[in-house]
This record gives structure tokens, C-alpha cells and sequence, in this order.
């Protein structure tokens, strides 16, 4: 049983959106944070008190790109192993992504998928809704419905929307609702059969390659097309440099563009295919340093707002096969922390800022109640232990796919506890579910 | 050696040994039928080759072995087995070799992680083609003895060559200058990072030539859009008369077949006093049984 009153004591707090950075305790009443203070706070008689010296007490993170794969492919993951491994994660929400089986184009699967959510009790599930039926990239999906069950964006992510006067509506129509669409950005003439970033690694090893220009093309395009539209648009997963420099020069002019940036692309190079790792192929390809290097600037920038893990689990079947049969993506919830933290040792931002990516950035981006910790705020909180080094061990991974080319990776700061709106959901490595 | 996966991080010391065995092998090396004795080696050619398979088949009778061969048609892989579950199950026949012939760039090296015995590429996608890059080299050091100071020139499709990429990597660690020549749609990046000289005017490379290899040009590249036409592809990159009354007077030409007579290669010069092409063919068998050997020993 969780009680309704916490105080996590002495914690060092980071909450970028307040500027704050220090100890301080921390009060939680009602699933909301009650109190923040310099000043020791006396416990109430009620409270669960938490000794969080030494460690961080953030803002709960949130994930703006996540497949769950449930309804359609349960034995890849689900609504309830997802979440395990989101707030094993720190992830105190996620947003699903609609390319499910049957896609996510109707209620009925918003609603599902929410009841799914509910029964696993364990961190807040948000939904993203189709752009187009089926994902189908032709007729638009009754936006309107998705946005009234629940959807906080809408997206064919996995696909681009090829036709661009369909996307030119899409993005008008969304205006009403004033929603964000999050754009999979792929020519798919440029990438074609593409499997990797086109480069020395692909020609190497035979492989067809994928260039920069399949992405920064339709980056390009929905950039004109959000002028002209005055629309919001979410540019998913950014690979390359060239998409960097064109949000970058957007938001300068004023335009409504976000971004979200995966740790895989801003930690490895396209060399980390290796002799055909398929744990390392996903789309976007993992690019060259110096697009690694640009997405790394970005985020400490700001063109990026949000660290968003595509989580994006498959099983063994899809992996274990010659490299261009093989699938695309990687698991992520339960590494990007440690990911995270990674560059913020090498330099390439600062840890606030990383926090601000983790929470902030991405509650702004969709609009999400959370992401910092001012009185009232849910009380959505992830406590890090950050000097604890850990080993990542794919076999161990609360996701039911261990789809990660990081497994064996020495990382230092690991998730503590997790707590979504005041409850306990996540600590020492065990997950909270509240049947239990 | 454990695999030949292919020539990439071979050692210029372990290429010179496969060499000298299979010139052994040429001059028939007469303890060289007991090697194998006994032994089982498996063929598994999911692309068709039947020179490949053939020349690979006749070393390892060469050295006293069996051979087994797998191909695609009427196998289980037609019937969704995957590549690994067909690997095991031909594994656990207990080959002490699997020869492995993959449409996909990288199938061997998925099969050499899973598989306890000895892993040789005959050829995989777009990848490496390891056997015919040593047979190649074989021909041209019996021709020339050393590499030092040579330059081969390769022409064509570069992007979609294994034999390319074999014979790069292989010339270049016996000490050779690799010009990879072909139309800017098929020149993919980083080749200078893997140590070639590139270029698109064939006219200004060719007279460099010490030996220039043709690649073959696949029809399908022609409406995939990589150039516009055979005759513009012969007329820019074929090796004609004109071209080859241009080339250093020794200049050796090969070809790894098949030919497409009249694209790449002008008859009479692929039957040229130049040609060294029926050699290649005639020296696949030693280099393959060198392979076999050191693989499988
Ligand atoms: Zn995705």
C-alpha cells in the first residue's frame, strides 16, 4: 500500500522548467507535489518518508515515442511489460505509437489500449492516433474521434505520409484541435531498399545504403508546408545534420516545430553494424559521427526538445537473420538514462538540460500535464542513484524483448524509484503493480 | 584460419600461403587426395552458381571429401525455414564444411556465429566473393610474380560487385594500386577510405593498367535507373578495341564471368592476345582446394 502523503527527503532536485537545482524536500499529498523546500519540512504524522541524500530527485520522464505493440504482437511486448519497462526506466509516461494490429485509427483501439493501461496501473500511457486509415498514407482518420478519446497527437510513424497534399491537410485540419503531428520523415525514394546510413561502413560491407537526403528532403518539405499552415509539427527520431539546421533556422523563424532525438542516434555511429549486427539496425539508420555530433549540439541547443527512445521491441525472429531481412528498431526504455547520462559525462550538454530533455521538453512538446515539480504539479518523480554503475544485461530487461545493441554496455546512474501521481511504482528494481 | 568469410582483415602473409598452397595444388599436390578423407563438405547455394558450386565441388573431391549439395529450389528455406535453422540441420549431418552461396551481404558471417564447423563464402549479396578475389590474384602473380608497383583497374559496377570489394581488399594487401572505375550512380562512398583511386573517365586510367578487370553489368541495373542504357554503358565504360589498342602492351584483361559480350567487354578483346580470362577459370580449382584445405585442417 502506498500512502497518500510522501516526503522524499534531502534530494538533490533538478527542475529545469523552475531553474531550481539543489537539495531540497520534496512533499507529496494526493498524487500531487504539495511542497518543495529548501528548509527541512517536518514529516507529517501521515507521510512516508524517503531518505533521497546523494540521490537526484527529477521530474518524471516522459517518452514521446514508444511501441507497445499491443493490440497485435503480445508476444513482442504489451501494455503491461512496456510499462514495467518504463518505469524501470524512470518513464513515469509514454505515448504509444498507432502502428499496432489492427492500427490505433479508431477509438475503439484508443480505448483499448487506455483500458489496457489502467489495469496495469503503472505509468501513464498517452495515445498517438493515425494520421491516415490503416496507415495507408490515403485517406485521412477521424481525427476529430481520436482527439475526443484521448489521442495527444497523431502520426503514420514507421511511414511517411508520401502524398503531400494529403499532409498539407493533415496538418490544417489538425490546426482545430491544435494537435501535433509527429512526422516518420523517409522519402521513400531516396531510401528505398536502403538498410543502413549510405556511407564507408555501407559500402564496406555490401550493404544499400540510406542517405542523409531521405530524411533532411521531407524535413525540408514539412517545413514548408507548416509555414503555410501555421500547423504543429513533431519531427520524430532526427538522424542527420541536415534536418538539425532546418528546425534549427524554423524555430528561429518562429515556426511551431519540435523534435525528439533517440539515444541510440546521438551515442552510436553507423559502424556499430559491425559484421551485420542487426541489433543495430533501425530506421532512421544510425548516421555518421558528424551527424551524431549535430544531434548531440542539438539537443544542448535546444533545436531538440525531447530524448524519445522509439522503444521498439521485436523477438528473436526478426533479428536473427541475414541483415536485410532483418527488422528495424531497438529497445530503449531501460537505457536511456544511462545513455543520456553517458553524453552529459562526454561533454556534449549539461545535465539539466538532459533533465529538461527527459521531462520538460517533452511535456511542452504535446502539451502533457507533468515534466516538472512545482506545488500542484503531479506528482510524477523519478530518483536517480547517479553514481551507481550497472552493466546493461539484455536478458534481465522488464521489456519482453531484448532487441538492444547496447547489451554488455558499462553505464553509471540507474533509476532508484519511480512514482506516477504520488504511488510507488518502481524501486530497487522491482516493479509495483498495484494488484499485488 | 577458421572461416573465409571473406578477404577483408586477411593478413598479406595468410593470402601469400593460400597462394603458394594452391600453386601446389596446380602442379597436383600428390598427398593432397587424403586431406579430406572421410570428410563431408555441404554446398548450400540459395543464388545460383553452378560454376561457383561446380569448382568448389571438384576441390573437395580433389582432397577425398564428399559433397552434399543444397540448393534453393525444392529445399525448406522455400517453405519459411530460416537461414539458421537450415544451417543447423545440415550442420548436425556433420560437414566439417559449409560453403555458403547467399543473395543477402553478411548470410555467411549470421551462419559462422552459429555453426561449430568451418564457414567459406562462395559469394554473399553485394558483399564479398572471397574465393574468385584469391583465384584472381593467383592468375596475375603467376603472370607477374610480385605486386609492387602494379595498378589493376576495375571497371563498372562497383556498388553491386562482391568481386570488387574481394579484389580490392586482396590487391591492396599484396601491395598492388586498386583504380575502381564506373559511372558515379555505381561508385559508392568511402571507397578511397578502403584504399582505391576512383574515377568515371576510364579513358584516363586505362593506359596505367598493369591488368584491368571488367566487371559484369546486370541488366536489371539499367531500369533500376543506375545508367541509362546498355549501349551507353558500353560506349562510356565497355573495353573495346579502340580502348584496349591504348593499354600498356603487357596489360593483362579478366573477366569473372559470366561475360556479357559486347556491354563490358568487346569480343575480340575478351579473346584478345590481352585476355588472361580462360585461366581464371582454369586456376578456380587449386585456389579452392588451398581454401578448403586451410580452412578445414
Ligand atoms: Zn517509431
Amino acid at each position: 500500500m502506498n500512502p497518500t502523503t510522501v516526503l522524499l527527503r534531502r534530494g538533490r532536485v533538478i527542475d529545469p522548467r523552475h531553474g531550481v537545482d539543489g537539495v531540497r524536500d520534496v512533499l507529496v499529498r494526493d498524487g500531487v507535489v504539495a511542497e518543495v523546500s529548501e528548509a527541512p519540512i517536518q514529516a507529517p504524522p501521515d507521510a512516508q518518508v524517503v531518505d533521497a541524500q546523494g540521490r537526484w530527485v527529477l521530474p518524471g520522464f516522459i517518452d514521446l515515442h514508444v511501441h507497445l505493440r499491443e493490440p497485435g504482437e503480445e508476444g513482442k511486448e504489451t501494455v503491461l511489460t512496456g510499462s514495467r519497462a518504463a518505469v524501470a526506466g524512470g518513464f513515469t509516461a509514454v505515448v504509444a505509437m498507432p502502428n499496432t494490429k489492427p492500427v490505433n485509427d479508431s477509438v475503439l483501439i484508443t480505448e483499448y489500449v487506455k483500458a489496457k493501461a489502467r489495469e496495469a496501473g503503472l505509468c501513464r500511457v498517452y495515445l498517438a492516433g493515425a494520421i491516415t486509415k490503416g496507415l495507408q498514407g490515403e485517406e485521412m482518420a477521424e481525427m476529430g474521434a481520436l482527439v475526443a478519446a484521448g489521442c495527444v497527437c497523431i502520426t503514420d510513424d514507421g511511414r511517411p505520409v508520401m502524398n503531400a497534399g494529403l499532409m498539407r491537410r493533415a496538418l490544417q485540419y489538425a490546426t482545430q484541435f491544435d494537435l501535433p503531428v509527429m512526422v516518420h520523415e523517409e522519402d521513400l525514394t531516396l531510401s528505398g531498399k536502403g538498410v543502413m546510413h549510405e556511407g564507408a561502413t555501407s559500402t564496406r560491407l555490401g550493404l544499400i545504403g540510406i542517405p542523409p537526403s531521405a530524411e533532411v528532403a521531407m524535413v525540408a518539405r514539412d517545413l514548408v508546408l507548416l509555414e503555410e499552415t501555421r500547423g504543429r509539427l513533431h519531427v520524430a527520431h532526427v538522424s542527420c545534420e541536415g534536418s538539425v539546421r532546418l528546425i534549427r533556422e524554423a524555430k528561429r523563424r518562429g515556426l511551431r516545430v519540435t523534435a525528439e532525438a533517440t539515444p541510440h542516434h546521438f551515442t552510436l555511429e553507423d559502424e556499430a553494424v559491425g559484421d551485420y549486427d542487426t541489433h543495430a539496425r533501425m530506421n532512421p539508420p544510425l548516421r555518421s559521427r558528424q551527424d551524431v555530433l549535430a544531434v548531440r549540439e542539438a539537443l544542448a541547443d535546444g533545436t531538440i526538445d525531447a530524448i524519445a527512445t522509439d522503444h521498439a521491441p521485436h523477438g528473436v525472429l526478426e533479428k536473427q537473420v541475414e541483415f536485410d531481412k532483418a527488422w528495424n528498431g531497438v529497445v530503449g526504455l531501460e537505457t536511456a538514462l544511462g545513455l543520456t547520462l553517458a553524453a552529459v559525462r562526454e561533454g556534449a550538454l549539461s545535465l539539466t538540460r538532459a533533465v529538461a530533455l527527459l521531462s520538460d521538453g517533452p511535456a511542452r512538446a504535446f502539451g502533457l500535464p507533468g515534466g516538472h515539480l512545482a506545488v500542484g504539479a503531479p506528482a510524477d518523480i523519478t530518483v536517480v542513484e547517479p553514481d551507481v554503475e550497472w552493466t546493461v544485461d539484455a536478458t534481465r530487461f522488464f521489456s519482453r524483448s531484448r532487441n538492444t545493441p547496447f547489451h554488455g554496455r558499462r553505464l553509471t546512474g540507474r533509476v532508484a524509484q519511480t512514482w506516477v501521481g504520488g504511488r510507488l511504482v518502481f524501486e530497487n528494481g522491482q516493479t509495483k503493480e498495484s494488484r499485488s | 584460419m577458421r572461416h573465409l568469410l571473406g578477404i577483408e582483415g586477411l593478413r598479406r602473409s595468410e593470402i601469400e600461403a593460400l597462394l603458394d598452397r594452391a600453386e601446389a595444388h596446380l602442379h597436383g599436390s600428390p598427398d593432397a587426395s587424403h586431406v579430406l578423407r572421410g570428410k563431408v563438405v555441404a554446398n548450400l547455394f540459395f543464388e545460383d552458381s553452378t560454376r561457383t558450386r561446380t569448382s568448389f565441388e571438384m576441390a573437395a573431391h580433389a582432397l577425398g571429401a564428399e559433397v552434399l549439395n543444397w540448393t534453393m529450389a525444392g529445399s525448406s528455406v522455400s517453405k519459411g525455414e530460416t537461414l539458421l535453422d537450415t544451417a543447423r540441420n545440415i550442420e548436425a549431418t556433420g560437414p566439417v564444411a559449409l560453403i555458403i552461396r547467399h543473395r543477402s551481404s553478411g548470410a555467411p558471417h549470421l551462419v559462422a556465429r552459429h555453426v561449430r564447423c568451418a564457414v567459406v563464402n562462395a559469394g554473399d549479396g553485394t558483399h564479398e566473393h572471397p574465393s574468385q578475389a584469391l583465384l584472381d590474384a593467383f592468375t596475375l602473380r603467376r603472370r607477374w610474380g610480385r605486386f609492387d608497383g602494379r595498378t589493376v583497374l576495375i571497371i563498372g559496377d562497383i556498388l553491386h560487385s562482391r568481386v570488387a570489394r574481394s579484389n580490392l581488399h586482396c590487391l591492396t594487401a599484396l601491395g598492388a594500386k586498386v583504380v575502381l572505375c564506373g559511372p558515379p550512380t555505381l561508385l559508392p562512398p568511402g571507397l578511397e577510405s578502403l584504399g582505391a583511386r576512383v574515377t568515371s573517365r576510364l579513358d584516363d586510367v586505362l593506359p596505367e593498367a598493369d591488368a584491368v578487370m571488367c566487371l559484369r553489368v546486370q541488366s536489371e541495373r539499367q531500369s533500376e535507373s543506375f545508367f541509362p542504357s546498355a549501349r551507353e554503358f558500353s560506349r562510356l565504360f565497355g573495353l573495346n578495341a579502340a580502348r584496349a589498342e591504348r593499354l600498356k602492351p603487357e596489360a593483362l584483361v579478366m573477366h569473372p564471368g559470366p561475360m556479357n559480350r559486347g556491354v563490358e567487354i568487346a569480343p575480340a578483346v575478351a579473346d584478345g592476345p590481352h585476355s588472361v580470362i580462360l585461366e581464371q577459370v582454369a586456376h578456380g580449382v587449386a585456389v579452392r582446394r588451398a581454401v578448403l584445405e586451410v580452412v578445414c585442417r
